[in-house]
């Protein structure tokens, strides 16, 4: 026991004279932060438009009235002809273009279907989609009030028919921010990061510089360097952990609705199967940017796409889904946004935490033994 | 084991097919410094690291302090300190914390932790720079602090695998002091080095080559066993050409090139500077600057050994 604090201390003693542990520490979370809550945004709040009116007439103003009026739409180009359509959509200046043909008002009034045409870039699929949405439902609009104008002139009353009223409720994250179910799976990311990544280096570093070979000549048996070695960095985790938390609430507002402490506890959990991770990685990297590559482009990547971080694995191909259930990154989200969105706890995530848990062991118990192995 | 430090019996270790280590046999007394000679890849290390107990052999066992490398490893490694090429302390942590945390790991704690302490920094020369950040220290000084932190536990036995290369030679020469001290406390020191110099501060030395010992004994022996001729040294101007020259002379057994000068092991009949000197004379070398009959060094030793086995 003595020895395993010997070798914690000497960490903690190393760490602080190393300036770059503490920006990954201390700045990586509140970056991460910043970056996902504002920049990582699937929200679609300004849609640039242009408008090709060759109408010209009161009911095709009022009709892209409706559009400039609705908060959505930004009438920032009036096209004068059809080429102006092509350059400003290929330039990537507007999203959407409405298109109003010659004769809408006439066509309307005889009361005939009168065609309108959005021309989208839809190269961001995800955000023409929401556009074509909100178009739809603004044209849709326009009709009724047509229909209800000409049976209001005939002197008609719209007769009071039997009808269906959808009214959505969103729960947990009402205004539908990407951001409410962006910034909790970053507690996930930085605890992945900062317990696989910096383990896999802070061993890979001994055994460069030669103190790992020092190290097992000494009476140190491979347990007691192993634990000596992951607690440090379980620490930190920690307290990175807890610095996302603080910073949700006070840069965003978003609190955990469940509990804490099943939070922390499901962080542990999920360390055991990161810090695993970083010790294997150790033991088949010679140098600190092997470990580094290994690390980045073979774990955590394919660790983030397949955990639901930002592509939901509802949408993904079956065979991918398979894949997915043997991340423990995917558990550990699940349940962080349970905890801190729903305030679900232990009857409703039981499953994910006897996964995450049950993973972790495995994980840290083979990448232990694999280690020790390399060591003799 | 009779007061031997080391007891080695058909030690091997095998890479695959590639055989490190061929089945040595050899002693150390408990308080000798025992050297261990040979070029890069001869063995040296492979060997040290399986008498360290970190190295399973592929057969044959070797008894450290009493201790077979095959079966009680652990307790190997409580009897031993072990210092390698690389250094082998962290940079990062000062003087002081470096000293602690070996100390702490060999379970030294409260008063002989101080006690060991400041021995080891009175032996490095560091008393009164405990706070200095250990990666600022020049090469020489660093692995005398290192050396001191390997026995910081004071071992029975320590072993120093190449503890001197790439240290200057005046580093060299107050590392090798602190050596002795150590031996003069009891402890037993092995050592490898290919610095054939320091091979003289040794007692008895092993020579290694491609895994199997070519010979072995005190440094005095060795000369006396393997240059049975007298050796002049010879400076000149043109080495090279002199070299091609005279290398089947009649009178030469020997000869090896140093920098600018040449050691000739010439045939017993020529045992005075000035019969050898008319003797090249008579061949024709030209531009010698210097002729001295000289003691051999264990240079020529190696130098003889691998000669002949090349031949």
């Amino acid at each position: 026991m003595k020895t395993i604090i010997h070798i914690v201390k000497k960490e903690f003693r190393q760490f602080r004279r190393d300036p770059k542990m503490f920006g990954i520490i201390l700045i990586a979370p509140i970056m991460q932060l910043l970056f996902f809550g504002y920049a990582a945004t699937l929200d679609v709040n300004t849609v640039h438009t242009m408008v090709y009116d060759r109408d010209n007439t009161e009911t095709s103003r009022n009709f892209i009235r409706d559009f400039s009026g609705s908060g959505f739409f930004a009438i920032d180009y009036v096209a004068k002809n059809e080429n102006e359509i092509n350059e400003q959509i290929d330039k990537g200046n507007i999203l959407i273009c409405i298109s109003i043909p010659r004769e809408f008002e006439k066509r309307i009034e005889r009361r005939e279907t009168a065609p309108v045409q959005f021309i989208i870039n839809g190269s961001d699929g995800n955000t023409a989609n929401i556009a074509a949405g909100y178009a739809g439902v603004i044209a849709a609009n326009f009709s009724k009030n047509i229909a209800a104008d000409i049976l209001g002139r005939q002197g008609k009353k719209v007769l009071p028919t039997g009808q269906i009223t959808p009214e959505a409720r969103v729960w947990y994250n009402p205004l539908m921010k990407t951001r409410f179910f962006m910034v909790p799976g970053i507690v996930a990311m930085l605890l992945s990061i900062i317990t696989m990544l910096l383990t896999s280096l802070a061993v890979v570093k001994e055994k460069e510089i030669g103190t790992l070979e020092q190290l097992i000549v000494t009476p140190i048996k491979s347990y007691q360097l192993i634990l000596g070695k992951l607690i440090p960095f379980a620490i930190l985790g920690f307290v990175s952990v807890i610095l996302v938390i603080a910073g949700m609430r006070v840069i965003f507002g978003i609190e955990v609705r469940g509990s804490i402490i099943f939070l922390l506890g499901n962080s542990f959990l999920f360390i055991l199967s990161t810090l695993g991770l970083g010790l294997f990685i150790s033991t088949i990297s010679k140098t600190q940017q092997q470990a580094m590559m290994i690390a980045i482009f073979g774990v955590l990547m394919p660790m983030i796409y397949l955990s639901g971080f930002t592509f939901p694995i509802e949408n993904m191909p079956e065979s991918i889904q398979i894949i997915s259930y043997f991340i423990p990154l995917r558990y550990f989200m699940t349940i962080i946004r349970g905890v801190v969105l729903k305030g679900t706890g232990f009857a409703e995530l039981w499953g994910e935490t006897f996964m995450l848990g049950g993973m972790g062991l495995a994980i840290l118990l083979l990448a232990s033994m694999r280690f020790r192995k390399k060591l003799e | 084991m009779s007061g031997n430090a080391i007891e080695v019996k058909n030690l091997t270790k095998k890479f695959g097919k590639f055989v490190s280590v061929d089945s040595i046999n050899f002693s150390v007394k408990q308080g000798e410094i025992f050297g261990f000679l040979g070029a890069n890849g001869a063995g040296k290390s492979t060997t040290i690291r399986m008498l360290c107990g970190i190295l399973e052999p592929t057969s044959g066992d070797a008894f450290v302090a009493g201790y077979s490398v095959k079966t009680e490893p652990d307790s190997i490694k409580r009897n031993i300190g072990y210092m390698s090429q690389r250094f082998s302390l962290y940079d990062d942590l000062s003087i002081e914390e470096n000293i602690e945390f070996f100390g702490g790991v060999y379970g030294l704690e409260g008063k002989k932790l101080i006690e060991r302490k400041d021995w080891v920094l009175e032996s490095a020369q560091l008393t009164g720079k405990e706070t200095t950040l250990t990666g600022l220290l020049p090469g020489g000084i660093k692995q005398r602090l290192a050396l001191g932190v390997a026995v910081i536990h004071q071992p029975p036995i320590v072993f120093l695998d190449e503890p001197t290369s790439g240290v200057d030679p005046i580093s060299r020469r107050s590392f090798w002091e602190l050596i002795h001290i150590l031996s003069g406390e009891g402890c037993t020191v092995v050592v490898t080095t290919h610095y054939l110099e320091e091979a003289e501060y040794c007692g008895n030395i092993i020579l290694m080559d491609a895994g199997k010992i070519v010979a072995e004994g005190t440094s005095s022996a060795l000369k006396a066993q393997y240059i049975q001729h007298p050796v002049f040294e010879i400076e000149t101007d043109s080495p090279v050409e002199l070299m091609e020259k005279i290398e089947k002379a009649p009178f030469t057994v020997e000869i090896s090139l140093f920098g600018n000068k040449m050691h000739l092991a010439a045939q017993d009949t020529f045992s005075t500077v000035s019969e050898i000197g008319s003797a090249l004379e008579k061949f024709g070398a030209k531009n010698i600057l210097r002729i001295d009959r000289i003691v051999p060094t264990l240079e020529d030793v190696f130098i003889a050994l691998v000669d002949k086995k090349g031949k």
